[in-house]
């Protein structure tokens, strides 16, 4: 590089220096703050999140006890009907229990549920997709098999089959059903993300920073942990904040259809499984739960979308 | 594509096998005798060994006799013939639907980019991926059934029965359109070769038509497949919602009672569908764009 020549372009040059230094993830975090919508999306995660977990605090009811003398189900107070309790401002449901605990203990459900089978899937998928796209082989041969395999089940059939086979086993019974489910999501996600690691790395390997690294003699694994995962990880991120809601919406299908979350331990899902045959007397108690649900998905849906044009401008759709 | 679907019958045979219980035990308030389970056993032939179930199951399938239903006790061939019409139908409508809508506004919205139409079908097509189709099914038949009471709530047969299924079915599907079809035309719209177009002074309709619609189409066509794959995923839960009486419900009710044979019947279907779907999208690509050449 040539060294500036005058004295101004010398002064220019110090004062660049001199600028806050901001990272690439500094900067893509910048960008992430300035999209409103991404903003607006993790505050309803972080409110989501609290209320998960002070759930015990807020309910004012416990949301599994059934009353003792349990009246007809209620309607929310502002339908002004007459079967409106003043002390169940949304309600209760079939068995009489108040839809506002059942809500904000199901909230639970769905965080755990999201971000759980994420961090598995993603254990898995990253480190069997860079051993298979780094070191080739029959790994490589055994995972490209695998993945044609797994796409052409449709995801959500899988984990349908999955969940059906072993709901009634021991295993399915594990915390009311929720372990499964995350072991089901977790078979049915890691294969993703390994074929999307195994791309990256594919494009990677070659490149002359790798390249520069064996000639020091660094070791597979430091480049695997060092080089390429770094280099790697924008649109693993990306994916990962896609999968989240879409493993909510995996549990909340699954105890939609009966076979998710056994009760009585509430969720969302369940909650509309439940009140649906009574939907045309009391739609509120169908509609909450739906609209808790419509709101968690669109604020993950929003930072996914904030998260994919922060980190990488070009990506943008 | 022949052993992936050998795959996927193995793998449903393997995970329907190794469910705990039987179809057998489904009502517990009148448990069978076990001199009747094991007649039924045999009639079905789970007495034997799972391999050679296995074995004597596939060389049916290649026969094209798929078994009977044991919770019906009817051929499978015959269940999936009754529905089969049901679900192409509701899924073609969809699958239409969907392309109707999303293609005009996918290319609306990317010609008036960064206008209220851009902002209103972006808000749509975000909102249409997002929300699950039976969240949305439930505030349409809020609004429309319960409400306004324009369509029935569930069943099929009449045409007013199937617009809120084929709608929310193709929902989804047109969200994700409208969002390629969009991207793909700005991508299209910023070429040099549009510009050249300008340049030499053809008209703005023939420029869009002939040249940016032109090639705009091609990344389009090439996700019609996944988008039909969707469908075809999203039908069963639609179906079970509505109460439409096809596969796809069929399917989800025979999960849930263990049904092995519809299982194994309707998966290999719905598999075989999805690689189709997906090798025809290859296919499509190489003739539109000779530039790519088909792999392998």
């Amino acid at each position: 590089m040539a060294t500036a020549s005058t004295t101004q372009e010398r002064a220019a040059e110090l004062n660049v220096l001199s600028r806050k230094q901001r990272s690439l993830w500094g900067d893509a975090l910048y960008r992430l703050m300035r999209n409103k919508a991404a903003v607006g999306g993790l505050i309803v995660i972080a409110s989501a999140f609290l209320v998960a977990i002070f759930a015990p605090v807020l309910a004012p009811y416990d949301p599994i006890a059934i009353p003792l003398n349990p009246s007809t189900q209620m309607e929310p107070l502002w339908t002004g009907s007459k079967y409106t309790d003043p002390r169940y401002l949304l309600g209760t449901d079939f068995l009489g229990r108040d839809i506002i605990s059942r809500l904000i203990f199901a909230s639970r459900i769905s965080m755990v549920v999201g971000f759980i089978p994420t961090f598995i899937v993603f254990g898995l998928g990253v480190s069997i997709g860079m051993s298979a796209g780094f070191f080739g082989g029959w790994l490589d041969q055994l995972l490209m098999r695998f993945t044609d395999i797994i796409y052409a089940f449709p995801d959500f059939l899988f984990l349908l089959i999955i969940v059906a086979s072993f709901r009634a086993s021991g295993f399915g019974k594990v915390l009311d059903g929720l372990m499964l489910i995350f072991v089901a999501i977790a078979i049915v996600g890691w294969v993703g993300v390994a074929r999307l690691t195994r791309g990256q790395v594919l494009a990677l390997k070659e490149r002359e920073f790798v390249e520069a690294a064996r000639s020091v003699g660094a070791t597979s694994g430091r480049i695997m942990a060092k080089h390429l995962l770094p280099n790697a990880l924008a649109p693993l991120i990306v994916t990962a904040a896609f999968a989240v809601p879409s493993a909510i919406l995996g549990e909340a299908t699954l105890s939609f259809l009966g076979v998710g979350i056994i009760p009585p331990t509430p969720s969302w899902g369940q909650m509309i499984n439940e009140g649906f045959p009574l939907f045309s007397s009391n739609p509120w108690a169908v509609l909450m739960p739906a609209i808790c649900i419509s709101v968690v998905m669109l604020a993950f849906t929003f930072v996914g979308d904030g998260l994919r044009d922060a980190l990488d401008p070009r990506m943008k759709t | 594509m022949i052993p992936t679907l050998f795959f996927v019958s193995l793998i449903t045979f393997g995970l329907a096998k190794a469910a705990p219980g039987s179809p057998f035990d489904k009502n517990p308030d009148k448990p069978a005798r076990q001199a009747t389970i094991d007649r039924w056993n045999a009639y079905y032939g789970l007495d034997k060994p799972v391999h050679e179930q296995y074995i004597q199951y596939m060389g049916n399938v290649l026969r094209f006799d798929f078994g009977t239903s044991v919770r019906r006790n009817r051929p499978v061939s015959e269940i999936i013939a009754s529905g089969f019409p049901i679900t192409a139908q509701l899924g073609m409508q969809a699958l239409i639907l969907a392309l109707a809508v999303a293609l005009p506004l996918g290319v609306i919205s990317a010609l008036r980019q960064n206008t209220m139409v851009d902002y209103g079908s972006l808000f749509f097509a975000t909102v249409g991926t997002t929300i699950p189709s039976f969240v949305m099914a439930i505030f349409f038949i809020y609004i429309f059934g319960l409400g306004l009471k324009l369509f029935p709530i569930t069943g099929w047969g009449t045409p007013q029965h199937m617009v809120m299924p084929t709608v929310i079915l193709a929902l989804g599907a047109a969200a994700f359109l409208a969002r390629i079809t969009r991207a793909s035309m700005l991508e299209a719209i910023r070429q040099d070769y549009v510009r050249t177009a300008r340049s030499k002074g053809l008209r703005e309709q023939v420029v869009i038509v002939g040249h940016v619609l032109k090639n705009a189409m091609i990344p389009v066509a090439t996700v019609v497949g996944p988008a039909a794959a969707g469908l075809i995923t999203g039908s069963f839960i639609i179906e079970t919602f509505f109460s439409v009486p096809g596969i796809g419900r069929e399917y989800v009710t025979s999960i849930l009672a263990l049904d092995y044979p519809v299982i194994m019947a309707t998966t290999l279907l719905y598999a075989f569908f999805i690689i189709v779907a997906n090798l025809s999208v290859d296919l499509v690509y190489g003739m539109l764009d000779p530039r790519i050449k088909v792999a392998k």
